[in-house]
């Protein structure tokens, strides 16, 4: 007989409370197997990869070593903004303090990206290849954000199949046809295009700001302000990010430019923060 | 799709992924922390206070697991509070060392507390002991702990020297807390920084701003609006945002 949990507390001992007291009965041991989503009945391995891959020597990249962090874009009335700081962490280490993370195209578009900086290194040669070419063929025509935003969206998406993949997450923006263009595409090729665009911590800390104040006929000053708060909220709570800033800029008439490095200044001066535990002794 | 995808916040326990600076000088001791608390790459708070009050002239320097090193600390107040209540004495330094050692020792499985405790008695002046993980006690002219000492053994090992005057003493532990600030993502935000002497107990705080930067950081600007910024129009393509 098992002792009756009168609340759920494990205060009160063990097997009063808690998943020891799941015990599987026979009813549910002896039941035949029910079919499930991505396991076959059969017992086999859900998922076959072709021998020939496993044989293959290559690393395929597993996980990322040395990372980028957040990037933010916001369409704005005379273009686009891309903003993101120039930290290359080795895990938590911040290890290198300029690294440009915003990779221009062309005069209509800049590519930026969070995840493997030397992912993203190979990436912007592969746009080099791309531009490169066009000036070579020398016809006036020049490649449109959209084109590289499709052409990423490929590329992602077949190395993912390869299990191989880039571990970036992209933005893509520029002017496409006189218009702000603004797109993601992400490590395993998901895309998509919109009004404001961001990656990592940014998810979480600056889209409720682009959410509340983007809209796409707004200034460029007020467009600047709300890059800045949204960097700044970036690097006031996310562990892995510097006070040093870059923001691309693509519009019509200056084309698309990428700012020199600079910091924002940040709210320190806090009262509680001089003695936040005066009156709460041992606490943090 | 989000490169954060290992970054689990939701699981990850908070912990003073911390900066810990302590030594000892010709006349009393000196002891500094950094003041960022992370949830996985969240910054939970960017100005915590990481050194708790143990008794009026003992102090304790916390890293590893926060609520760990809470727990340690508001029970080792309590005793030692007893303890000078029965004595009609400020507890000794060691005293409040060996409490603490103990309650890591005797619960090893269970607690993961790196701390320093440090602390002024009028047996033997400035002390400084370090506890690490575990339950050992070790006693010593400088320590350092938490994630970000990993950076800054060699800055301490080089500039340590005994016998310090109290300047050199703050300078070194700010020096080194800055330096591991600046390489170390677990660790930032505000200095706060204790020195020990006969006289009493001198408090500084530094804010995050005004935390010394090295090369590859822009300064902060001062003054200026929200928002004001710095940096030069530069090469071809170029321009000054702002």
């Amino acid at each position: 007989m098992l002792p009756r949990p009168t609340t759920h507390s494990k205060a009160l001992g063990p097997g009063v409370a808690g998943p020891e007291l799941a015990v599987a009965t026979s009813a549910v041991l002896d039941r035949p197997p029910q079919p499930i989503a991505h396991l076959p009945l059969s017992g086999a391995q859900p998922c076959a990869v072709d021998p020939a891959v496993l044989g293959d020597p290559r690393q395929h990249t597993k996980y990322p070593y040395v990372t980028g962090t957040s990037v933010m874009a916001i369409k704005y009335k005379d273009g686009v903004l891309v903003g993101c700081d120039t930290l290359g962490a080795y895990g938590t280490t911040k290890r290198y303090k300029s690294t440009q993370r915003i990779y221009r195209v062309n005069s209509k578009c800049v590519v930026a990206a969070g995840g493997e900086i030397s992912d993203f290194q190979y990436i912007s040669n592969l746009l080099d290849e791309l531009t490169t070419e066009d000036y070579r063929i020398d016809d006036g025509l020049e490649l449109t954000p959209q084109e590289v935003h499709s052409y990423l969206c490929r590329v992602m998406y077949n190395r993912r199949n390869k299990f191989d993949p880039l571990w970036n997450s992209l933005v893509v923006g520029g002017m496409q046809d006189s218009q702000p263009f603004l797109g993601m595409v992400g490590m395993v090729g998901t895309h998509y295009t919109d009004s404001h665009v961001t990656t990592g911590f940014a998810n979480q800390l600056a889209r409720p700001l682009f959410r509340e104040r983007q809209q796409d006929d707004m200034s460029e000053e007020d467009a600047l302000q709300l890059m800045y708060d949204a960097l700044k909220v970036c690097y006031y709570r996310d562990k892995v990010s510097i006070n040093k800033f870059q923001i691309a800029k693509v519009t019509k008439e200056t084309g698309a430019s990428i700012s020199e490095p600079f910091a924002l200044d940040m709210r320190w001066d806090y009262k509680l923060f001089a003695q936040p535990t005066k009156w709460a002794v041992g606490a943090w | 799709m989000d490169v954060s995808r290992g970054a689990s916040h939701a699981e990850a326990a908070p912990s003073t992924g911390t900066t810990i600076v302590a030594c000892t000088y010709k006349g009393g001791v000196v002891f500094g922390a950094d003041g960022r608390v992370s949830i996985g790459n969240y910054i939970m708070n960017r100005a915590s206070n990481k050194i708790a009050p143990l008794s009026d002239y003992i102090f304790l320097c916390r890293s590893g697991s926060a609520p760990d090193t809470q727990i340690i600390s508001d029970n080792v107040r309590h005793y030692l509070h007893q303890a000078s209540a029965e004595s009609g004495e400020e507890p000794s330094v060691l005293m409040a060392a060996n409490l603490v050692r103990l309650l890591n020792y005797n619960n090893k499985d269970h607690l993961v507390g790196a701390m320093l405790v440090v602390g002024w008695d009028k047996h033997a002046g400035g002390q400084l002991y370090g506890v690490p993980i575990s339950g050992t006690l070790a006693k010593e002219k400088w320590a350092i702990d938490g994630s970000g000492s990993s950076y800054i053994w060699g800055y301490c090992d080089s500039e340590f020297k005994e016998d310090m005057t109290r300047a050199e003493a703050e300078n070194w532990v700010k020096e080194a807390l800055a330096l591991a600030m600046t390489r170390d993502a677990s660790s930032g935000g505000t200095i706060r920084m204790y020195t020990l002497d006969d006289a009493g107990v001198h408090y500084t705080y530094i804010p995050g701003d005004q935390v010394p930067q090295f090369m590859g950081d822009l300064p902060f600007p001062t003054g200026g609006p929200v928002g004001a910024v710095l940096g030069s129009a530069g090469r071809e393509g170029g321009m000054v945002i702002g």
